[in-house]
C-alpha cells in the first residue's frame, strides 16, 4: 500500500476539521447549558446571601438529623446489596442453570419500576391497612412513616447497582482462575478473597460508589414512606423539598449543595476506578500475544516505515 | 473458552463441571433476598388490585386527569427521549473520535445526571429557568417560558436521560471495526455515506436501547420533575404525582390501580430493553 492510500484511508475515516470543531462545539454547549449551569447553581443559589447564612442553615438542628438519617440509611442499605451483588454475581456468573436468564431480568427489575410504585408496594405491606399492618400495630413496630421503612423503600431502589456491575465484570473473567485455586486446595472463601476479589475490586467499587450516590440521594420512594416528619423522618433530599417548598430558598440551596458535593466525590472517584480498571485490563492484554489487536492499516504501517 | 472447558471436561464428565464452591448457597441467597426485598412486595401490589372490581379499576385507571397524566408522563418521556438520542449520540460520537482539552473531565460530567440527586436537579434546573434566574431572564422576554408548564417536565428528563444513551451507544462506538470505514472510502464513500450506512446500521442497536432506557427512566421519573412542573391538574401534572395525591387523600385503591398501571408498563419495557440488548449482542458478536 503507497504512503498516499495509506493517507487517503486516514482522512477517510475522520472529518473535516471544520466539521470536527462544530461537532466538538455544538457538544460543549450543550453539555455546559444541561450539566455544568444546573451545577453551578446549585453552588451560587446557596452562597447568594454569603457565607455566614449558608453556614447558618447548615447548623440547624433539623438539617443534622437529616444529614444523620441519610448517613444511618446508606450505611445499611449499602452493605445489604453489597452483599447481595457478591451472591447473586458470584451464581450467575460462575454457573449455568435453568431460568439464569430470568433470575438476570429479575435482578434488573426494580431499575425500571417508578419510585413511587417501589415506595407505594412498602405501604401496601407494611402500612395501616397493609397485609401485615395490624400484626405491626398489635406489637407496637413502625415501619412506614418511620426509619425502617426509608432503609426498606432506599434498598429497594438501589436493589440492582453492585449486582449489575459485576456479573458482566465477572462472566467476562471466566472460571479458569478459580477452578486453579480450587484444585491446588484452597477453600471455596480462600478463592473469593484472594483470587477473584482482587479481579472485581474496581468494578466493585464503581457499584458501591453508585450505589452509594443513589441512596443517599433517593426521593421519590423515601418520599412515600416516610410521613415527612421534621427531625425524624426526614432524609437530605426530603429536607431540600421542604425547606424549598417554604421559600427559604438559601437554605434548601445549602443542604443540596451537600448532595451536589457528594455527587461530584462520586464522579471522581467512580473514574479512577474506571481509569485503574481500564489500565489493568490493559496491562493484562499487553501480557498474552492473542490479545493484541493488529488492524490492517497498523499493519502496512509498520511495513511502510 | 469453550475449548478449555471441553478440554478439562473427560475427567469429570460424570460429576458437573461444577469444581466451584458456593453455588447452592449463593443461589438461594439471591432468591431469598429477591423475593423478601422485590418480588413479595411487588405482589403485594398485584394482589391489593385483585381485591378491587373492574369497575373500581377502570375508574381509577381512566380518569379524567389521570388520562392527561398519561399524555404528558409518555410524551414527554418520548420527546426527552429523543433529543437525547441526538444530542447522546453527538456526545459519544465527539468523546470516542475526537481529541480535544478537558475531555477526560467532560467524560466523567456524563454521568452527572446519575450521581446528582433528582430533587436537587429538580430544584437547580428550576432556579435557572424560572423568570428571573441565569437562563430564564433572556428567555422570558422572548415569551418562552420553561419552568412550571410541560416543557419544564422535558428538560428534566432531558437530563435524567441524557447518560442512558451516552453510556450505551460510546462502547459501540469504540469498538468499531475502522477498517469497515477505511473501506468504504477506498471504495468512493463520502464521509456521509460512510456515516448513514456503515456506521449508523452497527450502532443503531444501541442508540435504540439507550433511547428506550432514557424513556423508561423518564416514565417514572419523579424527583426532578415535580419542583419544575408546577403541577397543575390536567396541564402538568405526571402519573407518579397522581399516585401520590391519591395516597395522600387516603384513596389507597385508587393508587394501587394506577400503579399497577405504571408497574405494568415499566415490565414490558424492561423486556423490551432486554430484546434489544440481546439483538445488540446477536449484532455485535456476529462475524463481520
Amino acid at each position: 500500500m503507497s504512503s498516499q492510500m495509506i493517507r487517503r484511508a486516514e482522512a477517510g475515516t475522520t472529518e473535516a476539521p471544520w466539521v470536527r470543531y462544530t461537532l466538538i462545539g455544538i457538544t460543549l454547549i450543550f453539555l455546559f447549558l444541561f450539566l455544568v449551569l444546573p451545577l453551578a447553581a446549585v453552588f451560587a443559589e446557596a452562597l447568594r446571601k454569603g457565607f455566614d447564612a449558608y453556614w447558618e442553615a447548615l447548623k440547624e438542628p433539623d438539617a443534622w438529623s437529616a444529614i444523620r438519617l441519610t448517613l444511618i440509611t446508606a450505611l445499611i442499605a449499602v452493605p445489604l446489596n453489597l452483599v447481595f451483588g457478591i451472591a447473586a454475581a458470584w451464581c450467575i456468573a460462575k454457573y449455568e442453570f435453568r431460568g439464569k436468564s430470568i433470575l438476570t431480568t429479575l435482578v434488573d427489575l426494580p431499575f425500571s419500576v417508578s419510585p413511587v410504585v417501589a415506595g407505594l408496594v412498602y405501604v401496601l405491606m407494611f402500612g395501616a391497612q397493609g397485609w401485615f399492618g395490624p400484626w405491626l400495630q398489635e406489637h407496637d413496630i413502625k415501619i412506614i412513616f418511620a426509619v425502617p421503612g426509608i432503609v426498606l423503600a432506599t434498598v429497594f431502589v438501589t436493589f440492582p447497582f453492585i449486582a449489575r456491575e459485576l456479573i458482566p465484570l465477572m462472566q467476562a473473567q471466566g472460571n479458569e482462575e478459580e477452578q486453579a485455586a480450587i484444585v491446588l486446595g484452597a477453600t471455596g472463601w480462600q478463592t473469593f478473597w484472594y483470587v477473584t476479589l482482587p479481579n472485581i475490586k474496581w468494578g466493585l467499587i464503581y457499584g458501591v460508589i453508585l450505589c452509594n450516590a443513589r441512596a443517599m440521594g433517593e426521593f421519590g420512594a423515601v418520599s412515600v414512606v416516610s410521613g415527612h416528619i421534621r427531625g425524624q423522618t426526614n432524609t437530605m433530599p426530603l429536607h431540600v423539598e421542604i425547606l424549598y417548598n417554604e421559600y427559604q430558598s438559601v437554605a434548601a440551596f445549602a443542604v443540596a449543595s451537600l448532595l451536589a458535593l457528594l455527587a461530584l466525590v462520586t464522579l471522581v472517584i467512580k473514574s479512577v476506578a474506571e481509569w485503574r480498571h481500564e489500565r489493568e485490563m490493559k496491562a493484562i492484554g499487553d501480557l498474552s500475544p492473542e490479545n493484541v489487536k493488529s488492524t490492517p492499516l497498523d499493519l502496512s504501517l509498520k511495513a511502510a516505515s | 473458552m469453550l475449548s478449555r472447558t471441553d478440554a478439562a471436561a473427560p475427567a469429570k464428565r460424570r460429576a458437573p463441571a461444577r469444581v466451584l464452591p458456593g453455588f447452592n448457597i449463593t443461589l438461594g441467597y439471591t432468591l431469598m433476598y429477591l423475593s423478601l426485598i422485590v418480588l413479595i412486595p411487588l405482589s403485594a401490589l398485584v394482589f391489593k388490585t385483585f381485591t378491587l372490581t373492574w369497575d373500581q379499576f377502570w375508574t381509577a385507571v381512566t380518569g379524567p386527569r389521570v388520562m392527561a397524566s398519561y399524555r404528558l408522563t409518555f410524551g414527554a418521556s418520548l420527546i426527552a427521549a429523543l433529543v437525547n438520542v441526538v444530542f447522546g449520540l453527538l456526545v459519544a460520537w465527539v468523546l470516542v473520535r475526537y481529541q480535544f482539552f478537558g475531555k477526560k473531565i467532560v467524560d466523567a460530567l456524563v454521568d452527572l445526571p446519575f450521581a446528582l440527586p433528582t430533587a436537587v436537579a429538580g430544584i437547580s434546573l428550576t432556579a435557572l429557568l424560572a423568570g428571573n434566574g441565569w437562563v430564564g431572564q433572556y428567555l422570558e422576554p422572548l415569551g418562552v417560558q420553561l419552568a412550571f408548564n410541560p416543557n419544564g417536565v422535558v428538560i428534566a428528563l432531558i437530563f435524567i436521560g441524557l447518560p442512558f444513551v451516552v453510556r450505551t451507544v460510546q462502547p459501540v462506538l469504540e469498538d468499531a471495526e475502522k477498517e469497515l470505514e477505511e473501506a468504504a472510502t477506498c471504495l468512493g464513500a463520502s464521509r456521509w455515506q460512510t456515516f448513514s450506512k456503515v456506521i449508523f446500521p452497527s450502532i443503531a442497536p444501541a442508540l435504540l436501547t439507550g433511547f428506550a432506557m432514557a424513556f423508561a427512566r423518564g416514565v417514572g421519573e419523579y424527583g426532578s420533575v415535580i419542583f419544575i412542573a408546577g403541577n397543575m391538574p390536567m396541564i402538568s401534572e405526571i402519573t407518579p404525582l397522581i399516585i401520590i395525591g391519591k395516597l395522600e387523600q387516603y384513596d389507597y385503591a385508587g393508587a394501587t390501580a394506577v400503579a399497577t398501571v405504571m408497574l405494568l408498563i415499566s415490565f414490558i419495557l424492561l423486556l423490551i430493553i432486554n430484546g434489544l440488548q440481546a439483538w445488540q449482542r446477536r449484532h455485535s458478536g456476529a462475524p463481520a
